[in-house]
């Protein structure tokens, strides 16, 4: 299990392809890739700034790639989250599970984007032409991690 | 005892600064949350939607809080 909270870049491919490279065991490889939206309820947004609670972020998203692999037969797990300021197009976060056939693949990477969007401590604000603003949490995202239970 | 409060995001804004330390007898994180929210300068603190941490951990407002904790406040998060 990996888990990274970084302010530089990184390219989604490169980490897929990471996913399965030193396991040929490997048979399923499901990831999910988070971009910044251009537009978002309403307003075009030029950009956005990341905060996060230092210390606690990584304790929360391991958490989180624990329980993944306590409920599936994972082989790899990965977790990797941009801070700091950030441009429309670029990836935001990136989820990659690995496994020997594609359900517990497919089932952990859902569940991980759904506990990170209710249970990891970052919030977005976003740069608009009224100027920035927080971006509200969203009620679909705890119907979506109520799911799991 | 002393409790070492941090706030985030919107709440850290809405408050003017992101953290403080306070002396009392706190026997759960709501108690230390109501001592706040009495103060008009920390209404923030009263909204339905508040989310809460005892030492890095999320937890419910009737988490126990013992002296050197660090309890932290701020709205539902939005990262992914």
């Amino acid at each position: 299990m990996a888990i990274r909270v970084q302010a530089d870049a990184f390219d989604p491919g490169a980490e897929v392809n990471a996913m399965h490279a030193a396991n040929a065991g490997v048979g399923a490889v499901v990831s999910f890739v988070g971009y910044v939206r251009d537009f978002n309820d309403g307003r075009d947004v030029s950009g956005m700034f990341l905060e996060h609670y230092p210390g606690m972020t990584e304790k929360a998203l391991a958490k989180i790639a624990v329980e993944a692999e306590q409920r599936w037969p994972l082989l790899k797990l990965e977790v990797l989250h941009r801070i700091g300021a950030l441009e429309p197009g670029e990836p935001i976060v990136f989820v990659a599970a690995a496994s020997a056939h594609r359900q517990a693949a497919f089932d952990a990477c859902a569940f991980v984007m759904d506990y990170l969007k209710t249970r990891a401590p970052f919030w977005k604000k976003e740069n608009t032409p009224d100027g920035p603003r927080w971006v509200e949490g969203r009620s679909s995202d705890h119907a979506a991690a109520d799911r799991w239970k | 005892m002393s409790i070492n409060v941090l706030f985030f995001a919107r709440y850290a804004e809405a408050v003017g600064f992101d953290s403080l330390e306070m002396e009392g007898d706190f026997a759960t994180v709501d108690a230390v949350r109501l001592a706040l929210a009495s103060d008009p300068e920390f209404a923030v603190l009263n909204e339905s939607s508040l989310m809460c941490a005892r030492n890095e951990e999320l937890c419910s407002l009737d988490e126990p809080v013992q002296a050197g904790d660090e309890v932290a406040f701020f709205p539902p998060v939005t990262g992914g």
